[in-house]
């Protein structure tokens, strides 16, 4: 890796877009050590290498904000390797990582395990979310200042809610010395209740558990009301209610320093595909009804939600391919995103650049990373984009070590061509991850 | 005999019984049909037919059970199946085998058929969709109780006369329920009106789309009705907090004479049992001839048989050639 970040990359004939500004551009990209020199009409002076982008559309990689690699732990799931393999055949060249894995992120030495353990993988850059509590057991609050020099650009004990108020509110009001934000999976577990699939027509017809739209909104309510009351940043996971997107709008107008994020499946399907894909679309929060998946567009289109997240959460085939309710919770989502997010502009929901802001540079500014722009002097962070490039989701198979997937056999429109982190090709077009 | 069970034109359905939310109304009278004319072999002193001589019909109990797994033994064993039960204490479930594996192993073993009984919703239809032979539902979770259903239907018709333009009120745990869900399928379907009688939280939420009428008071519930099915009340549900207590349910939703007389004249009430006496249903005893919970019992086994047969049977030719040619069988 390192010997190319030294060397120097000329990208020719691409379409150049940078969500940052919102500048658009025809002509050439020059990389030299890792960053941007010159873009436009710029020659390839001194460059070892020449790729022709074949008038593609070159924007920042995208940037995750919820992803599960399972390393260390559950290895046989996903490896950090895997993971980052996944990540850059999607598009991602940045990708923060959740704490739940076996230790637990809540201590500086797994952080760093983390970090080195993506630097030799030498793909995606892998950012880790350190957990709020100790073990995730909701009543010891984590050494936040040692994690967060360790790397840590976030804190959270996803797979569950922040246990308690009180511990949000001391969560919230910790975390500010570090200005790092705290994410919270929100859910109510009382009124979960051991439900399965979102509570509806569907849940009552399969004769499923339900988990009704009230365990989210539960919590945004409980979280925003802390929030106002003791400050911090509340980052807000994988958003999928109506209500819930409703109370973020509302406190956002009100300049509550809280942001969200929803996930590619809650703008794509609804709980009706519980009934043909079984518990490859069982996930929580799960798929809800239609009315719910309007106003998550709803919310991506007005700024409610501010960014695009996968919540990638793999799981082994044995482990999905059993009863529904004893199945985990959780799909893939690294290698779908970008195509199942372009629909919504084909759609006319978004616009091309409010997607492309979405999924780079506004999600790398809410956590403070150096990524999601493409400008002279910045990180040659890239993915090249073919629009109408088509593609059959999970064929010939996935690079996440997992293939739960709902979207497996589904045409997907919109392809990643090339990926390149600090001005090395990390992904190949057809199929090749350069590890 | 044999001649009489190929008459009746059943269109073809299978090869799976998952569900009844397939099935069409001419199907739904065809299993029916065919039910009947396996009533008689109950009554002959050899309670047996050859038409599944050589086939081999697996139970795989997951829940306990007693009706319905000796219901399916006693149907497939006077159709001359071989019939093997399995239940979970005593198989290699208990040591921790996957159901996926449980199931292809016991394929291997060559079973035609399976039936399966499982507290996971959705388990058969998983299990159909990865192995060879015909899967039946024994009952799952709280989805589907397919041939709890078609006996219902059965005891109804042969009871009543029909099952159009009946008024049928089914009380008690709907939420948790595969056999309401079952039975509202079924008997709209044959041109009932269905009633649910619940309190609010034994009710799933969305079911608008439903046909069915809810009703929360038992007393307005059951104003009229021609058939009165009573569920059974799991005891655990006023530990879950669905109801405050099983004798606050027993008060507002059990069963007795005194509350019969609103319904209509020649009504039934039917139950798919175990019965909870006392909580339930109540005094039985004052209203035995409308009582139709035993011959629930005695229909289910030619109901099973039917449906047995109409999957696993081969066809009429193989019917008739086994009938006809007794010796065939044997060489095979």
């Amino acid at each position: 890796m390192r010997d190319q970040e030294t060397g120097c990359l000329f990208l020719k004939n691409v379409h150049y877009f940078d969500p940052s500004e919102g500048v658009l551009g025809y002509g050439n990209v020059l990389i030299r050590e890792g960053r941007v020199e010159s873009m436009g009409e710029v020659g390839p002076s001194g460059a070892v290498r020449e790729i022709d982008g074949g008038g593609g559309l070159l924007c920042p990689g995208f940037v995750d904000l919820h992803a599960h690699f399972r390393e260390p732990g559950y290895e046989y799931k996903e490896t950090i390797a895997t993971g980052s393999k996944a990540a850059v055949a999607g598009g991602f060249t940045a990708v923060c990582v959740m704490a739940n894995t076996d230790p637990v992120n809540d201590n500086a030495d797994v952080t760093r395990a983390i970090r080195e353990r993506a630097l030799d993988v030498g793909l995606a850059r892998v950012y880790p979310i350190g957990a709020v509590t100790r073990g995730l057991g909701g009543e010891h609050l984590t050494e936040m200042g040692r994690l967060s020099e360790a790397g840590c650009i976030a804190f959270s004990d996803d797979g569950k809610p922040v246990s308690t108020s009180r511990m949000l509110r001391r969560a919230l009001s910790y975390s500010r010395l570090f200005n790092r934000p705290v994410i919270d999976h929100c859910e109510d577990p009382e009124l979960s209740d051991r439900g399965v699939m979102n509570e509806g027509s569907v849940s009552a017809d399969l004769g499923l558990a339900g988990i009704p739209n009230a365990s989210e909104e539960v919590c945004v309510a409980r979280d925003l009301s802390v929030l106002e009351a003791c400050g911090g940043r509340l980052h807000v996971a994988h958003l999928s209610t109506a209500g819930g997107v409703r109370m973020v709008r509302e406190a956002k107008r009100r300049n509550l320093a809280v942001t969200a994020e929803t996930c590619p499946h809650y703008f794509s399907l609804t709980d009706e595909a519980v009934r043909c894909h079984g518990t490859h679309a069982k996930m929580n929060p799960p798929l809800r009804r239609e009315s719910d998946r309007l106003a998550v567009i709803e919310g991506l289109k007005d700024g409610t939600i501010d960014v695009i997240a996968t919540d990638h959460a793999p799981h082994a085939p044995h482990e999905k391919e059993q009863e529904f309710d004893r199945a985990p919770f959780g799909i893939i989502g690294l290698e779908t995103a970008f195509s199942l997010s372009l629909a919504l502009v084909r759609e006319g929901h978004l616009s091309l650049s409010e997607l492309i802001y979405r999924l780079s540079f506004r999600p790398a500014a809410l956590f403070g990373l150096p990524h999601g722009r493409l400008v002279p002097g910045g990180l040659a962070d890239f993915v090249l984009l073919d629009l109408s490039g088509e593609w059959e989701a999970g064929r010939p198979g996935y690079y996440s070590k997992s293939r739960n997937s709902p979207f497996t056999g589904s045409l997907m429109k919109g392809k990643v061509l090339k990926t390149i982190v600090g001005g090395r090709v990390v992904f190949d077009g057809e199929g090749d991850v350069c590890g | 005999m044999i001649n009489r069970l190929i008459s009746p034109e059943v269109p073809a359905f299978g090869p799976h019984l998952l569900s009844v939310v397939d099935l069409s109304p001419e199907v739904l009278t065809g299993i029916l049909d065919t039910a009947e004319s396996f009533l008689e072999v109950g009554h002959q002193s050899v309670k047996k037919v050859p038409v599944l001589r050589g086939k081999t019909l697996l139970n795989l109990f997951y829940e306990s059970s007693t009706r319905t797994r000796s219901s399916f033994e006693i149907a497939a064993k006077r159709l001359s199946a071989d019939v093997i039960n399995i239940s979970t204490t005593q198989s290699s479930v208990t040591k921790g085998e996957s159901l996926i594996d449980t199931v292809r192993t016991i394929e291997a073993l060559g079973a035609d058929g399976v039936v399966i009984r499982h507290p996971s919703s959705g388990a058969p239809a998983f299990v159909s969709s990865r192995v060879g032979c015909h899967v039946i539902n024994g009952g799952d979770g709280c989805h589907q109780h397919p041939t709890q259903a078609l006996l219902d239907l059965f005891t109804i018709r042969r009871k009543l006369g029909r099952i159009g333009g009946l008024t049928v009120a089914i009380i008690g745990d709907i939420l948790h329920s595969r056999v309401a869900r079952s039975n509202i399928t079924t008997l709209s379907r044959m041109g009932a009106r269905v009633r649910l009688v619940a309190p609010p939280t034994l009710l799933p939420r969305g079911i608008e789309d439903w046909p069915v009428e809810i009703f929360h008071s038992l007393e307005k519930g059951i104003e009229g009705c021609d058939v009165v099915m009573a569920l059974r009340l799991q005891l655990e549900r006023a530990a879950g907090g669905f109801i405050p207590s099983v004798a606050e349910y027993a008060r507002l939703y059990g069963l007795n004479a005194p509350l019969l007389e609103r319904v209509a004249p020649g009504a039934l009430v039917m139950h798919p049992g175990p019965v909870n006496r006392g909580i339930e249903i109540s005094g039985e005893e004052e209203f035995t001839e409308s009582s139709a919970i035993l011959s629930q019992v005695e229909f289910g086994v030619s109901v099973r048989m039917a449906v047995l047969y109409l999957l696993m049977g081969g066809g009429p030719e193989e019917v008739l050639a086994g009938g006809a040619v007794p010796d065939k069988g044997g060489k095979e």
